[in-house]
């Protein structure tokens, strides 16, 4: 049950996105199409999960032991970039199929902040090894709702006539408002 | 005479012609996630702004030793070492300034325009240029967080930097999410509306 309340919270009620404003870089810039949103989304959800293991493994086993927790955000950066690159290699050998679909969006994650502010959440929270797995799959499901929602209606944005100036960007923060007042209509779900 | 002409020009395109936020559109999230009210979106470019003058003068001075291969990964160490440094200062001085910025300032390290000014700038010029292009690009930041933080706390709880101005309740949304997404696009909107009616002017 609790589990359940972790996966829904972090889905709809606190949108990484929508809520917690992070990964916007990527929320903006790969949503102009929905395939390559859900590809990023499907990335997203396969390095967050790791990273986030890795993550808490090198905070309790590491980090701790040796009293050096002020070093979190230098390890953790050197962590996931490490584990973004050894996933890539280990695709490229193992699933050149899966390599095809993601292999363009895993460099930019390095510097996706959802990946890093996932990790540094679940150490402020607390949270168990399994608590904290199902926190990561959460947020970044929540992730790629997010960005393939935006994109379908980014993708219909495209024909519509709007002022000069309005057109791009402008036009897609405010899509992007609209979508998060929709998600915070989940507020009192749980 | 002429040096000191192109070290201003590098500082103003920070500020202006090449705003990260507004013009560049880097380092979004912050922007969005911080400015509920003036004093968070200062706070917030404060410390970016140091982490940026910082990295890019360390960025300049090493650039010549580090292999081109793995020039990446070594610059996001030498943020992420500054980065630190801002988070335990913080930590000390200004515990309530922290608190309510919370998980963005170790977001520090993964903000775009600091990776980017180090890649595109401080690794091909010298110390004293990337420290120029870092503060430009730092008041640049602070000045849109600035401005969006201010327009947030205005229309969302009537005051500005924490004096209420009216006694009533301002539009609540604008201090929750979705206000930040409307008022960056308003004001990006604004931006170009205005550029558009200069090139019209001039033609």
């Amino acid at each position: 049950m609790q589990y359940l309340i972790i996966i829904i919270s972090t889905i709809f009620i606190n949108n990484i996105v929508l809520a917690k404003f992070l990964g916007i870089c990527p929320f903006l810039g790969v949503s102009k199409n929905t395939s390559t949103a859900v590809g990023m989304g499907a990335a997203v959800v396969f390095v967050m999960t790791l990273s986030t293991i890795m993550t808490y493994l090198v905070q309790h086993y590491i980090l701790l032991p040796l009293g050096i927790a002020y070093m979190q955000t230098v390890t953790y950066i050197l962590v996931i970039a490490f584990l973004v690159q050894v996933v890539e290699i280990i695709l490229k050998k193992v699933s050149p199929d899966l390599y095809q679909a993601l292999g363009v969006y895993l460099p930019l994650i390095t510097t996706n902040c959802t990946i890093l502010g996932v990790a540094i959440l679940v150490i402020q929270n607390n949270f168990n090894l399994l608590q904290s797995v199902v926190f990561a799959i959460g947020n970044s499901v929540g992730f790629t709702l997010a960005i393939a929602l935006f994109s379908s209606i980014r993708e219909q944005l495209d024909d519509a006539d709007l002022p000069e100036y309005m057109e791009g960007i402008p036009a897609a923060l405010i899509t992007a408002s609209i979508l998060s007042m929709a998600f915070m209509g989940f507020a009192g779900l749980v | 005479m002429e040096q000191s002409i192109s070290l201003k020009d590098n500082f103003l395109k920070g500020v202006i012609k090449e705003n990260p936020v507004f013009v560049l559109l880097l380092g979004c999230c912050p922007t969005l996630g911080v400015t509920s009210s003036a004093v968070n979106g200062l706070g917030m470019g404060a410390a970016t702004a140091f982490v940026l003058v910082m990295s890019n003068l360390a960025i300049a001075l090493v650039k010549n030793v580090i292999p081109d291969k793995v020039r990446i990964p070594a610059f996001i160490v030498i943020i992420a070492a500054f980065v630190t440094v801002v988070q335990l200062l913080m930590a000390a001085y200004t515990p309530a300034l922290n608190e309510q910025l919370g998980l963005f300032i170790p977001l520090i390290v993964v903000n775009c325009i600091v990776l980017g000014r180090a890649e595109a700038f401080a690794s091909r010029n010298t110390a004293v240029a990337s420290m120029i292009d870092g503060l430009g690009m730092g008041v640049g930041f602070t000045f849109a967080l600035l401005l969006l933080g201010t327009i947030r706390e205005l229309l969302g709880s009537l005051s500005v930097f924490g004096y209420k101005l009216v006694d009533a309740d301002g539009i609540l949304i604008f201090v929750l999410a979705p206000g930040a997404f409307i008022t960056l696009g308003f004001i990006i909107a604004t931006m170009k509306w205005l550029k558009n009616r200069e090139n019209i002017k001039s033609h």
